[in-house]
């Protein structure tokens, strides 16, 4: 009897987890549709996620592309095929890799930080504070977090993908002495507009996850500063996971439609 | 100016609140009085609205508050201010911007006019030097002042404030009630959610007494130092309790 009791209280528990963030959701992107916009607030969340988050992202980037050139030269090189190495770079940074670790390394650095930052808003009272001040907390807090990451997520996502294919030009050029020209026509040749569409849709897709579970999980703290920690965590392991899990979704999907 | 009737509210399975009636008149200070976990703060969110009850009324000038949308809450909410039991300050602003925090959110006047509010409000509760400062480098005692001058500089004719002298020394908790009495004498209506006997006795126009979530006394304070009530008289002076009574009077909170 207990064990199917606490089976109905679970699924009771993620039902209400699922309605209260598709309320937070739903009143995070009314709030783009309706003043006040509060742009300064905006701004900076622009300028800490991404003018922030780039250096994290240019190392991913930068690595990637290097490993990606080592490891893709062993494996064409049985056929004689070494040189087209970039185009093996291109293609997999574009589509999957770029999006997915630059996305995963945000979430660990904006996603936690956006948790962490409004849980402790929570627990100290401030967002009560400024409900009593005449402020909607979802849209001061939650709309401005949202843009940002929709705005700044694919550029990050761009910068990380045109820096790993300039990693793996550096391997290639100086270690396995690939020709500049070849490198970079064949980089941009294996490129689709299907890949750019993808490449950007996922990063935008990603960038809702890690503001939304972000802002959900410092919203819907309990339990003062333990609280606190227990949220920043499930934001970063919730987000990672609905990132790869959205990732495989959204490539099936494109793979519908050719 | 607030009229509370019936007011019952559950927050998950527990009872917090039930049957709870009372008003507090314009230019009033009225002081909600009860031990930790009676429910008195969870009073002043439900006039604020951040609650909702599940039965009663509450009416804010005239206003039935507890059928309004959060947008049109915020709207009554621009006449009342609350300070805080720990102040909540916004971290990430300057003093100045705490202050003033209200008057720019509405942009109705000019950042001069502002700047002059938030001045005569630091002014008002002596700290008109920690302007610059950050919430982070300031005291507790400093941080519920900045709360007090945050809620004066609004213009809000109903100042909300929890517990406005928890975790302070004498002279801080001396410095706050002389504030209140300041704020009275301007005819500002308050209501004051405290544990402290002291600050209810000195500011209190009238004193309302929870225990339980339920009402056991409203009266004056002369009315409340001479009642005979055994739950009253054990609160005012818990040293004629018996042991049992206030090791069960522990338990019920530490519950």
């Amino acid at each position: 009897m207990t064990g199917s009791f606490d089976l109905k209280n679970t699924l009771i528990g993620y039902l209400l987890v699922v309605q209260e963030f598709t309320f937070l959701c739903s009143r995070a992107i009314a709030g783009l549709f309706r003043p006040p916009w509060y742009v300064r607030e905006m701004v900076l969340q622009i300028d800490r996620i991404g003018v922030g988050s780039l250096f994290i992202v240019v190392l991913t980037g930068m690595f990637t592309g290097m490993v990606l050139a080592l490891q893709g030269a062993v494996q064409l090189e049985p056929y004689g095929a070494s040189m087209y190495v970039s185009r093996l770079i291109s293609t997999s940074v574009v589509r999957e890799l770029g999006p997915v670790l630059a996305a995963l390394m945000i979430a660990g650095r904006v996603g936690s930080g956006i948790a962490s930052e409004i849980a402790s808003m929570q627990v100290t009272e401030q967002i009560d504070a400024l409900r009593a001040e005449g402020t909607d907390p979802i849209q001061k807090l939650v709309t401005t977090r949202l843009v940002a990451c929709l705005l700044m997520i694919p550029v990050l996502t761009i910068i990380a993908n045109g820096i790993a294919i300039f990693g793996g030009w550096l391997v290639a050029r100086l270690y396995l002495g690939i020709d500049s020209y070849f490198y970079w026509t064949w980089a941009f040749e294996a490129i689709r507009q299907r890949d750019i569409v993808l490449g950007l849709v996922k990063p935008t897709v990603f960038g809702f996850i890690i503001a939304m579970v972000g802002c959900y999980a410092g919203f819907y703290t309990k339990g003062g500063t333990v609280g606190v920690g227990v949220s920043t965590t499930q934001s970063m392991v919730s987000s990672s996971i609905l990132i790869l899990a959205s990732d495989f979704l959204l490539t099936k999907l494109f793979m519908a439609f050719p | 100016m607030i009229v509370l009737e019936g007011v019952r509210l559950t927050l998950g399975d527990r009872q917090v609140l039930e049957g709870i009636s009372f008003q507090v008149q314009p230019g009033e200070t009225k002081v909600i009085l009860g031990g930790s976990g009676s429910g008195k703060t969870t009073i002043l969110r439900l006039i604020l609205g951040l609650f909702r009850p599940d039965r009663g009324s509450i009416r804010v000038a005239g206003e039935e508050i507890t059928v309004l949308r959060e947008q049109d809450l915020a709207q009554i909410r621009q006449n009342m201010a609350m300070v805080f039991q720990g102040a909540a300050l916004f971290d990430s602003l300057t003093v100045r911007e705490n202050v003033g925090y209200r008057l720019w959110e509405q942009g109705r006047l000019s950042d001069e006019v502002i700047e002059q509010k938030v001045r005569e409000s630091l002014q008002f509760v002596g700290l008109e030097d920690a302007i610059d400062k950050m919430p982070a480098d300031l005291s507790g005692g400093m941080r519920k002042r900045v709360g007090i001058a945050r809620a004066l500089a609004s213009g809000a004719k109903l100042l909300l404030y929890d517990e406005p002298t928890a975790g302070l020394d004498p002279i801080n908790g001396f410095t706050i009630c002389h504030l209140i009495l300041r704020l009275k004498t301007k005819g500002v209506t308050q209501v004051v959610v405290t544990h402290d006997l002291d600050i209810a006795f000195r500011v209190a126009d009238r004193i309302v007494m929870i225990q339980d979530g339920r009402i056991i006394f409203e009266g004056t304070p002369e009315e409340l130092g001479g009642s005979q009530d055994p739950a009253i008289r054990g609160f005012l002076d818990p040293s004629c309790l018996p042991p049992e009574a206030r090791e069960a009077w522990s338990s019920r909170d530490a519950g």
